[in-house]
């Protein structure tokens, strides 16, 4: 169940000690136009977990909280509350924009038979919510993070790879050739010469003369 | 040996597809991408300059935005804004730290921080009714008392205690045809009166205690003529209103709650006016101005209500708002026009006679008439005042003027935009060499040495900093020519003030603006308004040697049989070249495939009537569209209705006399939804310039599927009407989303497919043989997204060789709407977590790349999507060989990778559509998203395979050259010598 309580008899679950000094008057004062219901809730972002080098471009103050898409706009106030006035019953969807973090998004379901109970879930995971408290599932980082220089990975690009190749090749294969047997040698030479198909054996220095 | 060639290859491959997504470094933002900020015409300012410190002016805005701008250098502090249907009524700042707005036609009171933005409290104010919002916050001179704010909205006054919101009391009023008109606190006071008409003829007075909200006394007073609504409040206990005939004003005079009528005739306090008169608002303390014709008049109200002209002119003037001078007494500014000058004239309220000050300022042509001024002062070094004038034009930009000079401006107009084309830059002239555009040689070596640092790891912080500075500022990006990979283009805008904007694509800088005069206000287009822009001419054939130019499509008001305009505006230049108001209503502008001899594109403007008008008017034009006639085929889409109808073209126009460029419509088809079960919500098409590289997919085991590719494929998304509102207003039961995909030429309907528990709104884009929506799943209660591919199965038979040998094959013969389809589609769908605000494709040159959706989410944010993801052939096993062919196994939601979003870190407040224009190198496409703000980004969505990346380093190649060059000659040296010595063996 989450704090959400129709404006008519206001009923409130949660946070009351919070809540009575803020809304209390409002809700005691006006009689009802309309039939609408209030959804109280909280979004709580755990500060000072930023990823190292990557500062939180998310400030509190900027963070929106979206009723069905966008129908209502509301924002938060310094101590993570928000509330949105007027909402029919039935079951509404409520996300979370608050740069760098990923929230999923909220089923809410407003009851209009018995008005205070109401049912919240999560609908990424499905998990419920027993009071209307958002979390972030996780921080989104926007941007790679570049890998500090070591001689790996100059090795690894294709530019080492290419010298890499050619020095195996400049020192590597003359060894090679060296310890083949040389009537083996003179004899794979010939088929070779005989076939006509030039080969990167025969253009090695060395290779032709030993 | 080739083992070994073959392992090097696939290790390059390995390491170059390392990192299939799209990302950014944080040292890259701004390389190839823009943002900038906006916040829309502004409705509302209020200064904040009393304190030492900043110096703040705090707006609102039409598209909702409240922001705090630096009132130096007009950047903005902080900005929010807010929900489409959350207008802003009215701002004020309470208790010097809070901003206080109202919005929602006065039912959500919120108060901010002023110096960070943040909110503090919100209140909702409810009532019986919509009616005139107020907001009045008590300025009390002591520190200490809890300022109250006092809120009329929805037909009730409400007092709000401004340092926590708490609604202190509320106050509603027994008479039901009320319309309060003024609520009016006289200084210094414990009580507010509150006055309106309840008819038309009876004036009613309430006063109300401002600390309980008690009512103290009601007065109400018939007037023996009637009234027309028209209210000025001139000083706290007098009013003046018009009569209903326009043509005599009555003064009103509240004393001690006691009303008392006065009438004057116009025609008498004015000699030789006729004609009805207009109220102009005017806050300032015992003054106020009629407008009668052209002529504005200053009224002065003298005590014991007697009225008496102070000044008559005939120059169209603004007055701004009331700025409180020194003691008691209240200043405020005249804005006059004269040619492209304004003058500025600061008077006192009680002194008409003299001027404060008096400025004339050079206006820029392009920026129209001034439409709000916002006046305050500041003390001098010398002691004397000065004043900073906030002014707001048609074009709705925004200027501080301040000592004669406009210190700062603002092109807000850009944060509505309409419509968007593009446009090429002209070519690169001979004779200028690029490096003496760029810099000299020494510059040039510089950089590459300091890159070349960076490389290498050597350079220090300093260095750092200069490199990256010479990557953002590369003028190579910004200059005025065409470049080789089409990446440098003109972003054409139309705004919703009538502007036409040119944008560089390389820095976001504005080229040039113009605003169209025939989108401005004139005695024949009352409300005009711009519709559309298209390319009207892109010369590259025959007109090399013509300016490239564009078509604005404007109407003369809302209605659907509003006279058209149109205007067509050089690209290079931004002059209007030509430009006529229409003689029929513009209901669609159709551009058609062929172009004349200039190379000008033929546009058919269809009207109201469903006539056909041909533009250009030439003779060439119909010659060419002549021969083309029998195969213009169109719809029209009655969305109200649920129809969709197919059009033909007749030769002639039916009941219009002799007009060889009008042509008639005849109904081929039509398609009609059932209105108790189905409403059309969404339509789209495929973009008519939309390159395919090939219709065959190659698909596992050597197997091939044809695309059916037709231009026209129209998508259509129905929901029951029920279902059409917003998100909790229907039950899954009773929703469903079923989507067609029509062909436009026959009215067959090729593919059905419904939804059930579903609704909208619904998102969709269709590309080549392939249509992915976004839509709402009330069962899951998530959000889904479908793809729809259709395949064509008349060629399916052809995959046999010995057919294609013996030439028994299809494959040439034409694709045409007439032959009966033989189509095969798979759609599957998917959860996705966020709302959708737009949504778009890449596009490129010749359609080779693989596509990447691009989705507008509810945060305002862009999301790159492989259409990989959206592949009906997924499966929650691929074989071996679906893998190889690149097939993801199937999962039940898309992924939403956070370095794939576009914008990173940014944001594209109140985001509202996303542009994809191909650039000329095949792997890139430019990406355009605007709303309140713009950006502006390059993307290549199978990576820059054609060219390399700008982080590909030079300096290392050159490196590994000279490497290898040294070891060649290392290791001749070192054979020679073993030559030798085998020789002396």
């Amino acid at each position: 169940m989450a704090p959400i309580n129709g404006s008519k008899p206001l009923v409130l679950l949660f946070f009351v000690e919070l809540c009575v000094s803020l809304f209390s008057t409002a809700g005691a004062i006006s009689p009802a136009y309309g039939d609408g219901y209030t959804i109280y809730g909280r979004v709580k972002i755990p500060q000072g977990l930023g990823v190292k080098g990557f500062a939180l471009p998310g400030k509190i103050s900027n963070v929106k909280i979206l009723l069905n898409g966008g129908q209502n706009i509301t924002f938060l106030r310094p101590d993570g509350y928000f509330s949105f006035h007027n909402v029919p019953a039935g079951t509404h969807l409520i996300e979370v924009a608050a740069a760098g973090h990923f929230f999923s998004p909220v089923r809410v379901d407003v009851s209009a038979r018995n008005p205070g109970k109401v049912q919240a879930a999560l609908t990424e995971n499905r998990k419920g919510l027993s009071e209307l408290v958002l979390e972030p599932l996780h921080e989104e980082q926007y941007y790679e993070i570049r890998e500090p220089f070591s001689i790996m990975s100059v090795v690894k690009s294709p530019m080492g790879l290419m010298v890499g190749f050619m020095l195996v090749f400049v020192f590597l294969m003359p060894k090679l050739v060296e310890n083949m047997d040389p009537e083996e040698m003179r004899r794979a030479q010939e088929e070779m010469r005989n076939q006509g198909v030039p080969s990167l054996a025969s253009l090695l220095p060395g290779a032709g003369r030993s | 040996m080739a083992a070994a060639v073959r392992f090097f290859i696939l290790l390059l491959l390995f390491l170059s597809s390392l990192n299939p997504i799209l990302s950014l470094y944080e040292d890259q933002v701004g390389l190839v991408d823009w943002h900038q900020q906006y916040i829309g015409k502004v409705k509302h300012a209020v200064f904040h300059t009393q304190k030492t410190g900043r110096k703040r002016v705090v707006v609102s805005t039409e598209e909702n935005v409240v922001a705090s701008l630096d009132l130096r250098h007009g950047e903005i502090f902080w900005r929010h804004v807010l929900g489409t249907k959350d207008a802003i009524d009215g701002i004020d700042i309470a208790l010097g730290k809070y901003v206080i707005t109202l919005s929602s036609g006065g039912s959500i009171l919120r108060a901010w921080n002023l110096p960070d933005g943040q909110m503090v409290w919100e209140s909702s104010l409810q009532g019986p009714k919509d009616s005139k919002t107020l907001l009045l916050v008590e300025k009390s001179s002591k520190v200490d008392k809890d300022n109250m704010v006092i809120v009329l909205g929805r037909g009730c006054l409400h007092g709000v205690s401004s340092v926590d919101g708490e609604i202190l009391w509320k106050k509603e009023f027994d008479t039901q045809s009320l319309k309060i008109q003024q609520v009016i606190q006289p200084p210094g006071s414990d009580f507010i009166y509150v006055v309106g008409f309840s008819s038309s003829s009876l004036f009613e007075v309430y006063q109300i205690n401002a600390k309980n909200g008690e009512e103290l006394q009601h007065e109400t007073a018939a007037f023996t003529g009637d009234f027309s609504q028209e209210l000025s409040l001139v000083s706290s206990e007098t009013l003046v209103a018009l009569d209903a005939a326009r043509s005599s004003l009555v003064t009103i005079s509240l004393q001690s709650g006691k009303i008392s009528f006065q009438q004057a005739y116009i025609s008498h306090l004015v000699e030789g006016s006729s004609g009805p008169a207009v109220m102009l608002p005017s806050p300032v303390t015992g003054i106020f101005a009629v407008k009668i014709n052209a002529v504005t008049v200053f009224i002065k109200v003298t005590g014991e209500g007697k009225l008496e002209v102070v000044d008559k002119t005939e120059h169209t003037t603004i007055i701004s708002d009331a700025l409180p001078f020194t003691e008691g007494q209240q200043a405020f500014a005249l804005v006059q026009h004269e040619g492209n000058k304004i003058h500025l004239i600061m008077k006192l309220a009680d002194n008409w006679g003299s001027d404060l000050l008096k400025e004339t300022i050079e206006m820029d042509q392009q920026r129209g008439l001034v439409h709000k001024v916002f006046v305050n002062n500041y003390i001098r070094t010398d002691r004397s005042h000065g004043f900073r004038v906030l002014v707001v034009m048609e074009d709705h930009s925004l200027l501080l003027l301040q000592q004669g000079a406009v210190v700062w401006s603002r092109e807000e107009s850009l944060a509505s935009i309409v419509d968007i084309t593009t446009s090429e830059l002209p070519l690169e002239k001979q004779g200028v060499s690029v490096a003496k555009v760029e810099h000299n040689l020494f510059e040039w070596l510089k950089g590459h040495w300091l890159k070349l640092k960076g490389t290498l790891m050597l350079a220090s912080p300093e260095d750092v900093a200069a490199i990256q500075k010479i990557r953002l500022k590369s003028s190579e990006k910004s200059k005025m020519t065409r470049d080789h990979n089409g990446f440098r283009k003109l972003l054409i805008v139309l705004t919703r003030a009538g502007k036409l904007f040119a944008l560089h694509t390389g820095d976001g800088r504005i080229v040039w603006s113009l605003l169209l005069p025939l989108l401005r206000y004139s005695e024949n287009c009352q409300h005009p308004m711009g519709v559309n822009l298209y390319q009207w001419q892109v010369p590259h054939h025959h007109a090399m040697d013509e300016n490239p130019s564009v078509l604005v499509v404007g109407k003369c008001g809302q209605s659907s049989d509003a006279l058209g305009v149109l205007s067509f505006v050089d690209t290079y230049t931004g002059k209007v070249l030509r430009s006529f108001g229409l003689d029929h209503s513009v209901a669609q502008v159709v551009p058609l495939p062929s172009t004349d001899s200039t190379e000008q594109r033929l546009h058919l403007i269809i009207d109201a009537d469903k006539h056909a008008h041909l533009y250009p008017k030439t003779p060439e034009a119909v010659g060419i569209f002549q021969s083309e006639l029998s195969n213009i085929y169109g719809y029209s889409i009655e969305a109200d209705n649920g129809i969709i109808k197919g059009h033909a073209l007749k030769s002639k126009c039916v009941g219009k006399e002799a007009d060889e460029y009008c042509f008639g419509t005849r109904e081929l088809w039509s398609v009609v939804f059932p209105s108790e079960s189905e409403k059309i919500i969404a339509t789209v098409t495929r973009r008519p310039n939309e390159v395919v590289h090939t219709q065959a997919k190659v698909i596992v085991d050597q197997d091939v599927m044809y695309k059916y590719i037709s231009r026209n494929l129209l998508f259509v998304a129905t929901v029951a009407p029920k279902a059409s509102g917003e998100i909790g207003s229907a039950t899954p039961e009773e929703s469903w989303l079923i989507v067609y995909l029509i062909d436009t030429v026959t009215g067959r309907i090729l593919h059905r497919m419904s939804h059930h528990g579903s609704q909208g709104p619904v998102h969709a884009v269709f590309s080549e043989n392939w249509v992915v929506y976004h839509y709402f799943n009330l069962r899951a209660h998530r959000y889904e997204m479908s793809v729809i591919e259709i395949y064509d199965q008349s060629r399916a038979e052809n995959k046999d060789v010995w057919k294609l040998v013996l030439g028994k094959h299809n494959l040439t013969s034409p694709i045409s709407s007439y032959s009966r389809p033989e189509v095969v589609t798979k759609s599957q769908s998917y959860f996705f977590t966020h709302s959708v605000k737009a949504m778009a494709v890449t596009l490129t040159a010749k359609g080779i790349t693989s596509k990447q959706l691009l989705i507008g989410t509810i945060g305002d944010q862009v999301l790159a999507l492989d259409k990989r993801f959206l592949d009906p052939r997924r499966t929650v096993n691929p074989t071996q060989a679906e893998k190889e062919e690149g097939i993801i196994p199937l999962t039940d939601s898309l992924p939403i990778i956070p370095q794939s979003y576009v914008t990173h870190a940014l944001k594209v407040e109140g985001l509202r559509g996303i542009i994809t224009v191909p650039a000329k190198l095949e792997s890139t496409t430019l990406v355009f998203a605007h709303g309140v703000d713009l950006f502006f980004t390059q993307l290549a969505p199978s990576r820059t395979y054609d060219s390399l990346t700008e982080d590909f380093s030079y300096a290392l190649l050159l490196l590994t050259i000279i490497a290898l060059v040294a070891a060649i000659f290392v290791t001749w040296v070192l054979s020679e010598r073993k030559d030798l010595q085998e020789k002396w063996r």
